[in-house]
């Protein structure tokens, strides 16, 4: 009998032993589901699956007789532009800040304790004063996006950037680079596929502020829904659009995966377990 | 005229002095190989010739200009690792030299300047054995060839001096060999000047035409950091002379201090 650290699972064993637990929890659900339901055909706090996949079906295809839209795409893409301009955004920051925190002790030095500070400020505090400078609009929906990831993203790549071993730095000098040359082609393309995995570890980050956002003001997107028929204790909406969300979640995170291992082939060259 | 010279050199740390008292010119096209035991400051030294740290007293000049405080083209190096650049080929890894030079703005070539600098590149790939291997990235190298590569990217420039510390230190013994028949060449063939740290005794001797010795003369038992290490050695190896005849020198000259342990 080999040790327990030895012992790995077959290829297709893995996949029924990753799918093990979702069974088991979606058996327990469908136990206590039909439990409430026997004892009161019209509860609406554990609805079946299919009362769940009507009513998604319904969001997903009947157009609002007012406005003729589908509130799910709706929904979807409004939150989708959010939160994909608000990370874009906060990407792009960190890495500039980062890069330049990193590689110039003179930079760094006047702001790396802003950033630290800035970092330590709970976003969620400040959304009233975004509302109040920004309105109630796109604009303070993305600003808190914006101001919840980027601190952790300049922390992030600067910490990465020091890391670098000084001997490259030491090396372009004598390859003869200037600093711009060293910043532009030592540090940014080292850093970029870093910057990738860390927006990929902010996107948890940034679902939880959007979903804030639009819970306290918006007129469309997935936070907005889930709050707007709390109040009719629709679980058969909340629970299909919670799963929406997680797969959107984890589409974005995949897609950002594939990009990294296509762009930057090396960087993903020491790493044994891609799963 | 000598290309390198120190006189009453010295570096010291606050109140721990490293180095002391050194004392040499170094003319163009020798091959001096640096021994000591670890932590004798070395790779100090080597540091002050590269510019990362400055010297604290005394006078270091590169034909007859004090040395740069930071690191330039003039000085090439090759350290034991990190040598290259990790996101790059091997091909791209040589040529960002000739773009670091021509494309100030961008860091890179483009069109005719780029076919000139993959040409240049080419050739000082060539010249390492290197060409089988143009389009991989580093990590797909063996260390051996690795080293090889960040030989071919540190001549590029075309360095007044070549600087390696322990270059070889990482490779297997085999393949230490033929590191040491490249080196060579290429020293011989492009009259390099060439300063190189090892813990390899043998290697020192094979490879130099000039051997330093790096150790305190003066030890303080109650202050180790009272006294710094100078060049208590400064051979000339003439290469028609085995090494085994120097080394045994070597020992009858009276290498009695703690150098002794590590190196023979």
């Amino acid at each position: 009998m080999k040790r327990l650290i030895n012992l790995t699972p077959s290829r297709g064993g893995r996949w029924l032993l990753g799918l093990l637990p979702f069974l088991l929890l979606a058996m327990l659900y469908m136990s206590l589901s039909n439990a409430r339901l026997a004892e009161n055909p019209n509860d609406r706090l554990l609805p079946t699956p299919s009362t769940m996949a009507s009513s998604f079906y319904h969001l997903a295809t009947a157009e609002n007789v007012r406005t003729g839209e589908i509130v799910l795409w709706t929904d979807t893409f409004a939150s989708l532009e959010r939160i994909v301009i608000g990370v874009g955004i906060s990407a792009l920051i960190g890495l500039v800040v980062g890069i330049l925190n990193g590689g110039l002790p003179v930079v760094r030095a006047k702001l790396s304790p802003l950033v630290t500070v800035a970092s330590l400020i709970p976003p969620m505090a400040i959304l009233p004063i975004l509302f109040i400078a920004f309105g109630t609009g796109e604009a303070a929906k993305i600003a808190l996006i914006v101001i919840g990831v980027t601190p952790f993203l300049i922390r992030d790549l600067q910490g990465h950037a020091l890391r670098l071993p000084d001997e490259q730095l030491i090396k372009a000098q004598t390859l003869g680079a200037s600093s711009w040359q060293v910043l532009l082609r030592v540090l940014l393309p080292q850093l970029t596929p870093r910057l990738l995995n860390a927006t990929r570890l902010a996107l948890g980050t940034a679902w939880l502020f959007l979903i804030a956002a639009e819970a306290i003001a918006a007129q469309e997107g997935l936070g907005y829904r889930i709050f707007l028929v709390r109040r009719y204790l629709s679980m058969d909406v909340i629970l299909p659009y919670v799963a929406w969300i997680t797969l959107l979640a984890f589409l974005l995170d995949q897609l950002l995966a594939w990009v990294s291992r296509l762009a930057f082939p090396w960087y993903h060259a020491g790493e044994g377990d891609n799963s | 005229m000598s290309l390198l010279a120190a006189k009453r050199l010295e570096k010291h740390y606050g109140n721990h002095v490293v180095l002391e008292n050194l004392n040499f010119s170094v003319e163009s096209g020798e091959f001096v190989t640096l021994v000591g035991a670890s932590g004798c400051g070395k790779t100090t030294f080597l540091k002050m010739l590269l510019g990362t740290e400055a010297s604290s007293r005394g006078s270091l000049t590169l034909d007859e200009k004090p040395i740069p405080n930071e690191p330039g083209p003039d000085r090439g190096v090759v350290f034991q690792k990190y040598s290259v650049f990790p996101h790059l080929t091997v091909q791209g890894n040589v040529m960002i030299a000739d773009e670091f030079h021509r494309a100030k703005l961008l860091g890179k070539s483009f069109g005719s300047d780029k076919r000139h600098a993959i040409e240049k590149a080419r050739a000082r790939i060539e010249e390492v054995g290197l060409s089988h291997a143009l389009r991989k990235y580093p990590h797909e190298l063996s260390g051996g060839m690795q080293q090889r590569l960040a030989i071919a990217q540190a001549l590029m420039m075309r360095p007044r001096i070549l600087l390696l510390d322990e270059p070889f230190g990482a490779l297997d013994p085999g393949i230490r060999q033929d590191m040491h028949v490249l080196i060579n060449r290429l020293w011989q063939e492009q009259h390099l000047t060439i300063f190189m740290i090892t813990h390899d005794l043998k290697e020192a001797f094979e490879l130099g035409t000039r051997l330093w010795v790096f150790d305190k003369t003066r030890q303080d038992p109650q202050a180790p950091e009272a006294y710094g290490a100078t060049i208590t050695y400064d051979l000339p190896i003439s290469r028609d002379r085995p090494s085994t005849d120097l080394q045994e020198a070597l020992y009858q000259g009276g290498l009695k201090t703690h150098t002794q342990e590590t190196l023979l």
